[in-house]
């Protein structure tokens, strides 16, 4: 009895211990965002600061210019919400047409699509910039938000394998009752992949919210940046040594991210161990 | 016959979207990318066909390039490995009952929920400093404090050990195919008196194949294209002494901050086809060692 309870609390040490030292830079970063910028490095063996200060946060909420955090927010939000809405309504459509629809050509596009998903972006970044400029559409949302409508392999994929798993003869009976295929769609398929549209809402917040290279391919004004770019302005002014409200802005852009995962943590979990999303 | 008819029309009303944009934005721009690699080109004037010059210039000329492509394999070929070893021993630790595990998981995971963000880039710049905690711990150990950001070699590691980092993911997916094996293989070979390091080989090992493989794949290809910690580390630059000069960083460096449209379209190719390569290598390799349960063994 004695040697396994010792053997159960060795185990949650090492594990339990080896979970704290991977998280310990967060910690830290945390921790930092209220210390004084200059004992930021002098105190970086401590984790607690003093004296405890949050003026970091207000001092990195101004942002720089004319422009404070909460512009880089709100202009993210709304990024992250055009492309959701895009992939909600596109990815749907377009998982339905290839899990449901017998149609001449069907294997060839699934084909393409399961390759695009190979696809280096890089390879399509030179030309899709010299398209969008073409447009004029260089410094705004159109070019990182416009192809969101036009579908995203993972998601499709991930939406298909879903919609595989529901049983037919509910589509069925909904054409017996008089629904054409869109009905079956819309009324059948569409409420019953909400686990997955979940999924996919969760990653497309995810990746969004962290894109770094879009933006900086595509938005030049600081009216319209977001959160990413603004951390890089951050850093770029870091011969200032302002270190605490760099800090301590990085926590608030994490802020979301955290929140998102844990109301939605089974939606992920399942979504990367069922489909092999990376997260 | 109508109804035929009708079917294809449902059909490409609803893969309609993907169609369009994949004509749009990936079928044009592909071969608009293959004719820029032909030709010099600054976005201003017209591109100028020079055949195969960019890429002759890559692997003769540019020792940035070569140096680049090299520090990409390293941090791919170190990293990914790593990375994987690590997701496998931490879920062969967690698949137990104890109910202790649903935190844990929670935990290991975070890492890579974050890890691709600006922040914990930022994050890594700082704790790798010279008075940064990595250090601290190092003196802590009796071992000299290493100088990240003046060593290229050491500020690589710095990108691989940020990569490794991140094992949570690969993890979670390793987790589910554990959990997926039936215990009674495993209390057979104890009833046959097999060790833990026979039963590891014999059973886990084979039965995890195919998920080794996927993971193998993905994070082989995702790792190749690595650019937002190279480029807020090393603050845009890739050094010091280009030591975090990782591909993806080179060529966006090449086709946005000197406008070689032609070049780096050249190297997106290179990479394309790198990528292929050794995505079919894994793949070649994978009838040596994947197990497929309904194909009744090798």
């Amino acid at each position: 009895m004695k040697a396994k309870y010792f053997k159960k609390l060795s185990y949650h040490i090492i594990v339990g211990g080896f979970a704290i030292l991977l998280l310990y830079p967060v910690f830290w970063l945390l921790m930092s965002s209220f210390k004084v910028s200059e004992q930021i490095f002098i105190t970086a063996d401590s984790l607690i600061p003093n004296p405890f200060i949050i003026s970091n946060y207000a001092q990195g909420w101004e942002g720089f210019g004319d422009y404070g955090f909460g512009v880089f927010i709100k202009n993210t939000a709304v990024f992250v919400i055009l492309v959701l809405i895009g992939h909600l309504i596109s990815c749907s459509l377009i998982a339905f047409g290839f899990a449901r629809l017998q149609f001449v050509g069907r294997r060839f596009w699934f084909a393409i699509m399961i390759m695009t998903l190979m696809l280096p972006y890089e390879v399509v970044m030179i030309p899709q910039y010299i398209i969008f400029a073409q447009l004029d559409w260089l410094n705004s949302l159109k070019p990182l938000v416009v192809p969101a409508y036009f579908g995203h392999p993972f998601f499709i994929f991930l939406l298909v394998q879903f919609i595989r798993t529901i049983p037919r003869e509910l589509d069925e009976a909904a054409i017996i009752d008089g629904c054409n295929t869109f009905g079956v769609y819309s009324r059948i398929i569409l409420p019953l992949i909400v686990p997955a549209l979940a999924t996919t809402s969760i990653f497309t917040f995810y990746w969004t919210w962290d894109n770094l290279l879009g933006p900086v391919l595509y938005l030049n004004s600081p009216s319209k940046y977001t959160v990413s770019m603004a951390l890089n302005m951050f850093l770029s002014n870091e011969t200032v040594s302002n270190w605490g409200a760099m800090f301590a802005m990085s926590i608030v852009s994490l802020i979301p991210v955290f929140i998102v995962f844990f109301i939605f943590q089974r939606y992920v979990v399942e979504g990367i161990s069922t489909s092999g999303l990376k997260g | 016959m109508q109804s035929h008819m009708k079917q294809n029309l449902w059909g490409y009303f609803f893969i309609g979207p993907f169609i369009i944009g994949f004509l749009s934005f990936t079928i044009i721009p592909i071969f608009a990318s293959l004719y820029f690699s032909f030709t010099s080109y600054n976005l201003f004037n017209a591109p100028q066909w020079i055949g195969l010059d960019n890429f002759r210039k890559m692997f003769t000329e540019d020792p940035r390039y070569i140096h680049s492509l090299k520090i990409t394999f390293v941090y791919v070929f170190v990293g990914v490995p790593l990375r994987l070893g690590f997701a496998l021993i931490v879920a062969m630790l967690l698949n137990t009952a104890s109910r202790a595990v649903g935190l844990y998981r929670t935990l290991y995971y975070l890492p890579s929920l974050i890890g691709g963000s600006v922040a914990v880039a930022i994050m890594w710049r700082n704790i790798f400093g010279d008075e940064g905690i990595v250090n601290l711990a190092l003196m802590s150990m009796g071992i000299d404090p290493v100088r990240w950001f003046g060593d290229p070699g050491a500020a690589l590691w710095m990108l691989i050990f940020l990569s490794v980092w991140q094992f949570g993911s690969s993890m979670l997916i390793f987790l589910a195919g554990l959990k997926s094996i039936p215990q009674s293989y495993y209390e057979a070979a104890s009833v046959d008196g097999a060790s833990f390091f026979q039963k590891f080989f014999t059973i886990t090992i084979p039965m995890l194949s195919p998920v080794i493989l996927f993971n193998a794949i993905m994070q082989t290809i995702a790792a190749f294209m690595t650019f937002v910690p190279a480029f807020i580390i090393s603050k845009g630059t890739g050094g010091p002494l280009d030591g975090t000069l990782l591909y993806s960083l080179y060529l966006f460096k090449q086709g946005f901050e000197f406008f070689h449209m032609g070049y780096a379209s050249a190297m997106a190719w290179v990479m394309l086809i790198i990528i292929a390569i050794l995505t079919s290598l894994i793949f070649l390799s994978s009838k040596y060692w994947v197990h497929y349960e309904s194909e009744g063994g090798r």
